[in-house]
């Protein structure tokens, strides 16, 4: 029979189904973090149940640590005792732990691939949501809450309900200036919020496939923001090019039977989806998002919409709080508002290659006088690399301050937030109220977006700056 | 987990869609590492900031009910949104679609999460809003949800697994241990090239 792709990677993982009980799939790989972590580590000691596989379970610090003076003790008391949890709980358990400062440390979601964790035909989950960014990989990967995290600290396995398939085909070219940050929120956009509720989302098309490893990871990372299970994309030579030679890569004659493995994952031909949705890739404009979730979006050259444009009583109640949250007048062109802040960084959008895009922009340039622009590398190996490249000296030189790896304002956990009012434009996910800080204004963008805005000092493309 | 069977008192609504984790529990709160004494930070920005918000309002203290729009719980895996809600008292949460993570985490903790229609739900948050003290009835074995004194009724769905384990209050790690050697045989054919941590 023919199948998906995600069909396959479920029915390889099926442990035990029966009527009447949710599917237990097996789990390859579990990545740990200090935030969703440590009520589950008592769980386990409550029950006197040790981790099943710590050899399938890897830890790092990122949501709550600080991205300067890293060197020295953390400040916040309560941050403190958090990663002092995880320290001590990865110790009692025997889990490899990258802490702060670690040269492998860094955002679970950057780090997973870039160590090559992330294979195509694996299981992988995470007490994140973004963990739907290893499905670039031609992985099925989606977030957990903590009960789950024990759950798979105890058995490696996860008892599932089997959620729908769903295609998201962007066929045509991208024009020059539009990058997959834009893709993927055209596509909530598009969808909504509620959208992918129930699904795991297939990316298919020539845009998806012209795509890097880097792109697709930002498209499959924001998934959960139209409300996905998981999102995925079929593994093919751009997958594999990324995954060879990366440390936990297979080797050899193994190497050799994983790809003739992978190569029988993409979705047949004759297989169908529960729902299909098409976008035409070559209209894609750049995207800013207006709102207070990531479904409220415009292009670049539109302006703030005003609620009564939106069919239905209900979006037009939530646009018009939206816009009271944002402090926005409908219709006000985007090109014409001021931020105050320029965050670059965050599981979506802080690898090399956005760095290199974010650098490529600001090279010779300065930061809009008053404008706060930091860039936050998503792990202490893109840091390293992007220092090698001297990456950090553009940045530095126009004006931006150059962190260490974290999540930073992507949740204003740590001492890295917007005041109240303030207006950023993000790289991150989420413009959720208060996300970046309480009364904080978010806008999301691209890479390229957030570093002309930078310069700018209002939301603009590279192609305007003068 | 405790058992639960059937739920009945007065609810609080919550006319708003597409409410995410963050709003239910601000991040500042996610750095405890206890699963109690998150109720005070329930919408803590929304409770700060508004006066009239529902839950600053007198008429709807002691509910244990929650009737939200649609999308509740989208966003960040944070169960702590969970504990949050079962800490100030809350027992179900009402909405026509919940995020996948949420609805999952809240059947883990004994919170009942009821899809109903989306007018069904507009229906019920109505009457509440009209009559705070409307008493609601949810029937987990069963499958319903109704507020006998306006004659509203609708079914809901819980897939059999997740009923199962709310009306016997098991511990679904112990369910999943009982497969412990099919487990076992399923790691002995996981292919070779997939890989395991090394110890620095
Ligand atoms: S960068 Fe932001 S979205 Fe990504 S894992 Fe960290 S907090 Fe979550």
């Amino acid at each position: 029979m023919s199948k998906t792709l995600s069909e396959k990677l479920w029915e390889r993982h099926l442990v035990h189904e029966a009527p009447g009980d949710q599917d237990l799939l097996y789990i390859d790989m579990h990545l740990v973090h200090e935030v969703t972590s440590p009520q589950a580590f008592d769980g386990l000691r409550l029950a006197n149940r040790p981790v099943r596989r710590p050899d399938l379970t890897l830890a790092t610090a990122d949501h709550n640590v600080p991205t300067i003076h890293i060197d020295r003790p953390i400040a916040d008391p309560v941050s403190a005792t958090q990663l002092r949890a995880l320290d001590t709980n990865c110790a009692a358990f025997g889990i490899e732990l990258y802490p702060l400062a670690h040269p492998n440390q860094g955002i679970v979601h950057v780090i997973g691939p870039e160590l090559g964790l992330t294979m195509p035909g694996m299981t992988v989950v995470c007490g994140d949501s973004h963990t739907s960014t290893h499905g670039a990989f031609g992985a099925l990967a989606f977030g957990i809450g903590t009960s789950e995290v024990e759950h798979v600290m105890a058995t490696q396995c996860l008892p599932q309900i089997r959620p729908r398939t769903m295609a998201i085909t962007v066929d045509g070219d991208l024009q020059p200036g539009v990058t997959a940050k834009d893709v993927i929120l055209a596509i909530i956009g598009m969808i909504g919020t509620g959208g992918g509720i129930g699904h795991i989302i297939e990316y298919r098309g020539s845009v998806i496939r012209a795509l890097s490893m880097e792109g697709r990871m930002t498209i499959c990372n924001m998934s959960i923001e139209a409300g996905a299970k998981a999102g995925m994309i079929a593994p093919d030579d751009t997958t594999f090019a990324y995954v060879e030679g990366r440390k936990y890569a297979p080797r050899g004659v193994l190497w050799e039977r994983a790809l003739d493995d992978w190569r029988t994952l993409p979705t047949d031909s004759a297989a169908e989806f529960a729902r299909d949705v098409a976008l035409d890739g070559s209209a894609i404009r750049p995207h800013v998002s207006w709102g207070t979730n990531p479904g409220q979006v415009v292009p670049i050259d539109g302006a703030v919409p005003s609620p009564e444009s939106f069919d239905d009583a209900g979006a037009r109640e939530v646009a018009a709080r939206a816009l009271t949250y944002m402090g926005l007048v409908p219709g006000t062109p985007m090109r014409e508002i001021a931020v105050d802040t320029v965050f670059i960084g965050s599981c979506t959008n802080s690898r090399i290659e956005d760095l290199r895009l974010a650098a490529d922009v600001v090279a010779g340039r300065t930061v809009k006088p008053n404008v706060r622009a930091m860039v936050v590398p998503g792990s202490m190996m893109v840091r390293a690399q992007a220092e090698v490249e001297g990456l950090d000296r553009i940045f530095k030189d126009a004006g931006f301050e150059w962190r260490a790896a974290g999540c930073s304002m992507c949740l204003g956990m740590n001492a890295d937030k917007l005041r109240a009012g303030e207006r950023c434009a993000s790289t991150s996910n989420r413009n959720f109220e208060g996300r970046q800080g309480p009364g904080g204004r978010t806008h999301l963008v691209s890479p390229a977006v957030a570093a002309a805005t930078a310069i700018a000092g209002t939301f603009a493309t590279p192609s305007e700056l003068g | 987990m405790q058992p639960v069977t059937r739920i009945v008192g007065t609810a609080a609504p919550l006319d708003r869609s597409d409410v995410d984790t963050d709003q239910i529990i601000p991040a500042s709160w996610l750095k405890r590492v206890e699963r109690t004494g998150f109720g005070i930070g329930l919408f803590s920005a929304w409770r700060e900031n508004d006066p009239d918000f529902v839950l600053n309002r007198p008429e709807f203290g002691g509910a244990k009910i929650l009737i939200a729009g649609p999308n509740f719980g989208i966003g960040s895996s944070r169960e702590h949104a969970v504990w949050a809600l079962t800490d100030f008292g809350f027992e179900a949460v009402v909405s026509p679609r919940f995020g996948d993570i949420f609805r999952n985490n809240a059947t883990k903790t004994g919170l009942v999460p009821v899809v109903v229609s989306e007018e069904f739900g507009e229906a019920l948050l109505r009457a509440v809003e009209h009559d705070p003290t409307l008493e609601i009835m949810i029937d987990v074995a069963e499958g319903w949800i109704s507020a006998p004194s306006v004659g509203l009724e609708s079914e809901f769905t819980l897939d059999e697994f997740t009923r199962h384990r709310l009306l016997e209050g098991l511990d679904d790690i112990g369910l999943s241990l009982r497969h412990v050697d099919k487990i076992s045989a399923y790691e002995t054919g996981r292919p070779a090239w997939m890989p395991s941590v090394d110890p620095d």
